[in-house]
């Protein structure tokens, strides 16, 4: 049979999404990041959101984010992207506006913006993208590096009495009044992947709703910054990171109540 | 025409509010005004000053060594601004709790018993509107008229009630005043 | 006529922002301008016109709020005092860097560090001369009254607009807490959604419709070539600026052989040092910069043919000299410029003007001449 027999309309079996352009990625292979992208720019034509998302992208590796997904977005400034979001969305309140972070960005150098953006209840949907690691600095500790983690500035490991203790910032996020829904997720397998679709369709709608602030972290790989191969990144993943940072939903409840937990 | 005066006493004493009341008097007579107030700290209970500037014509510095008037309420404000006043200006203050009375001779002072006379009229909050009257008495510059407007426009609605108790206090103050011959 | 009021410099940026119909407000409280929140809280402008005001958690949020939704094409402002505008300094960079108008206000107040919460003149260079990282300019407008601070509002977001570049009101303490007789403007309405897209629609984010390419804000390039080239538009800008948004005062400067150079309290305290200086017979005037950037260096140049001399009065050590020194060595001239002025919170009196011009002057009013070297 000719290939081109099997090339037909008909036949498709996936599409990549049209909200995701065709520019080379410059993520490095086996990163999580593309599949987090991609995940997104499904949701963002499944759900009819084109025309109305603003992304507001981190300084961290996923600056480029507005390279690859074809929609309006802001660059912030370092940890600035909630309150970035803020400002558009508080002025825009019939658009979808989601801020896409880094550990780095998120929870060390934009921690105040963070918490009160998820205290205040801002409409928007946060991403955050957990690798325990700076990747695009060239793999430096982050507040989220484990305990005895090697990085370029933890060469020994991450010493505690040194360094202070890995931040589940997630679980204070999920304290916070003006959080609506409150989830850790993974994408490093197919299963995982299709969970955190589900869990980013369900905080999209959240802020559609205008139910508050809905959180989506993403525990991930760093191969390059870790220094492995994209399968033991993965091993090493769900045997070290998902002990500490387990997965699954923290809080899922309406606006100005508090968490369980 | 152009009046460059400071008000000063304590806090809590209306030098402020005086302040205001006079300057929005001199908006309703169609004249340029500013109100400067000493800010920070001090406001909370220390003393507090304001230079009031009323004018016919644009107003430069409000910030001003010398006066043409100063209403002077306290002893720390005496000491301050007694020398303060320009020569052949106007010095007007209320004896309570001056325990050095001004002694220039080249300045017209007048007393006004502003604390003693609020007492008496049951109501201590009008002491600045009776030194205010005292001052219109002998620095008269805005008619009453535009006075009470101005009374009108600086208080919220809420406390239109008052104004005609204000009226009287200030209509007391203008008879009580004495002046103070210093030979 | 509008309506006359009699109003703080603060509480007139919040009612000229409804009036001018400003889209948002940012802020984070510092004393001596948190009466501009204040106003504005208790206006209640959402209820009126919908304006969005928000307090922020920091000064650094508040900035970065400003470049959220002056990215999405609306009239935000923010404003602060000294220390709160050194934290926004990053951010301003940033929208400087993205292009985008929005409109900052820094009542000023004595530095360095916590300083004073006296005014102060000492956040020109900070303003004027960037502040931020990088090569950017703000527009810098100097109010000298309440009038003006009711009228920069306007005046700000205007040239804001059009140029996509952030304009700056540098106010002080005095001026903020100093209630003046103030002449308000008539309401404008907000820009329409419409309004927004037809000015705004090929740069800011309203969200994409299929019919355009995605806009992205950002300061970001990797590419040093195009890093470059938004550089030198950048500069195209500001020199454009510079021909054609000069704003200045000149007060008694046509014979004048003395020239006074200040801005904002200091022109007030000027103002007055004139007249003292005129009724002693020194033929003195002064020059007013209302915009700090772009300085108003042509009329410098021009009067610096004949003036003997210029003395820049300042609250600070002595910042708007140099840019004066500048002109003046430009013009070819050698009139003399000095500099007087008190730091740390303290505004200098009139007579403290004039005793010091006579003072550093000595030389030309004894001879009458400019003093050549």
């Amino acid at each position: 049979m000719d290939i081109n027999e099997i090339i037909k309309p008909e036949n498709l079996v996936y599409d990549k999404s049209a909200v995701l352009n065709d520019d080379v990625m410059h993520y490095c292979p086996g990163c999580t990041h593309g599949v987090v992208h991609k995940i997104m720019a499904e949701l963002i034509e499944e759900m009819g959101l084109q025309e109305k998302t603003v992304g507001i992208a981190p300084v961290g590796c996923a600056v480029f984010a507005y390279n690859y997904i074809d929609i309006d977005w802001q660059e912030a400034a370092h940890g600035r992207a909630p309150a970035v979001a803020t400002g558009v969305a508080r002025l825009h309140p019939d658009n979808f506006v989601f801020t896409y972070q880094g550990d780095g960005d998120l929870a060390s150098i934009g921690t105040a913006e963070i918490m009160h953006a998820c205290n205040r209840g801002e409409n928007i949907l946060v991403i955050f993208i957990n690798n325990g690691i700076y990747g695009m600095t060239g793999g430096q500790m982050a507040p989220t590096t484990l305990e005895g983690m090697v990085t370029s500035t933890t060469p020994n490991g991450r010493n505690v009495d040194l360094n202070g203790y890995p931040m589940k910032i997630t679980n204070l996020i999920a304290q916070l009044p003006g959080t609506s829904y409150v989830t850790r997720q993974a994408a490093h397998t197919a299963n995982a992947a299709r969970k955190l679709k589900r869990s980013l369709k369900k905080a999209i709608q959240n802020v559609l709703d205008k139910k508050g602030t809905s959180f989506v972290e993403v525990v991930s790989t760093c191969n390059s910054g870790w220094k492995m191969t994209p399968v033991a990144a993965n091993n090493w993943m769900t045997e070290n990171m998902l002990p500490y940072y387990p997965l699954g939903d923290m809080k899922d409840s309406e606006k100005g109540e508090h968490s369980e937990n | 025409m152009t009046e460059e005066m400071i008000i000063a006493g304590f806090g809590g004493q209306g030098v402020l509010s005086m302040g205001k009341i006079l300057a929005y008097s001199g908006i309703m007579e169609d004249k340029e005004v500013t109100w400067f107030p000493s800010y920070g700290p001090e406001m909370r209970g220390g003393t507090a000053n304001v230079t009031v500037i009323i004018s016919d014509t644009r107003i430069s510095s409000p910030i001003l060594q010398e006066f043409d008037t100063a209403i002077i309420l306290n002893q720390q404000s005496m000491d301050k601004f007694e020398e303060a006043v320009k020569p052949g200006g106007t010095l007007l203050y209320d004896p309570n709790g001056i325990v050095n009375p001004p002694t220039r001779t080249d300045i017209n002072i007048y007393k006004v018993e502003g604390t003693k006379t609020a007492v008496e009229m049951g109501n201590p909050k009008v002491f600045n509107m009776i030194v205010f009257g005292s001052y219109l008495k002998v620095r008269p510059i805005l008619s009453l008229d535009n006075v009470e407007k101005g009374l009108e426009k600086s208080l919220p609605e809420r406390y239109h009630k008052l104004i005609p108790l204000n009226l009287d206090a200030i209509k007391k103050g203008q008879e009580i005043v004495e002046d103070v011959q210093l030979v | 006529m509008g309506e006359v009021r009699l109003m703080k410099g603060n509480e007139v940026l919040a009612e000229a922002a409804i009036r001018c119909g400003c889209d948002g407000y940012f802020g984070y409280p510092i004393t001596p301008q948190s009466e501009v929140m204040e106003t504005l809280m208790a206006r209640q402008p959402w209820n009126e016109t919908g304006m969005v005001v928000l307090q922020a958690e920091s000064e650094v949020a508040s900035i970065n709020m400003v470049y959220g939704a002056a990215g999405s094409g609306k009239k935000v402002m923010t404003s602060s005092s000294s220390p709160g505008v050194s934290l926004m300094a990053e951010g301003i960079s940033y929208i400087a860097g993205a292009e985008l108008p929005c409109l900052l206000v820094n009542v000023q107040r004595g530095g360095p560090g916590l300083g004073t919460i006296q005014p102060s003149q000492a956040d020109y260079f900070q303003s004027v001369k960037g502040g931020g990282h990088g090569d950017y300019k703000l527009i810098v407008l100097a109010p000298s009254s309440v009038q003006e601070m009711n009228d920069f509002v306007n005046l700000g977001f205007e040239l804001a607009f059009k140029y996509r570049n952030p304009a700056m009101i540098l106010a002080d303490g005095a001026i903020g807490q100093m209630m003046e007789k103030v002449e308000l403007a008539d309401f404008k309405p907000r820009r329409t959604n419409e309004e927004i897209e037809a000015e705004c629609g090929d740069w800011a984010t309203l969200g994409k419709p299929k019919s355009r390419k995605k806009n992205i804000v950002t300061s970001l390039e990797m590419d040093s070539d195009i890093m470059e080239a938004n550089n030198l538009r950048f500069q195209e800008k500001y020199k454009k600026l510079e021909e054609e948004e000069v704003r200045y005062e000149a007060i008694q400067c046509d014979d004048a052989d003395f020239v006074l150079v200040a801005f904002g309290t200091s022109s007030r305290v000027c103002q007055k040092a004139v007249e003292i200086a005129r009724a002693k017979g020194l033929k003195v005037g002064l020059l007013r910069p209302i915009t700090l950037y772009p300085f108003p260096k042509k009329i410098i140049k021009e009067l610096a043919r004949k003036a003997q001399g210029f003395l820049s009065v300042e609250m600070s050590a002595g910042q708007m000299v140099e840019d004066i020194k500048l002109s003046v060595y430009e013009a070819g001239s050698n009139a003399r410029v000095d500099y007087f002025g008190r730091m740390g919170g303290i505004i200098p009196s009139p007579n403290e003007v004039v005793e010091a011009l006579e003072d550093k002057f000595s030389w030309e009013l004894s001879y009458g001449v400019k003093r050549s070297y």
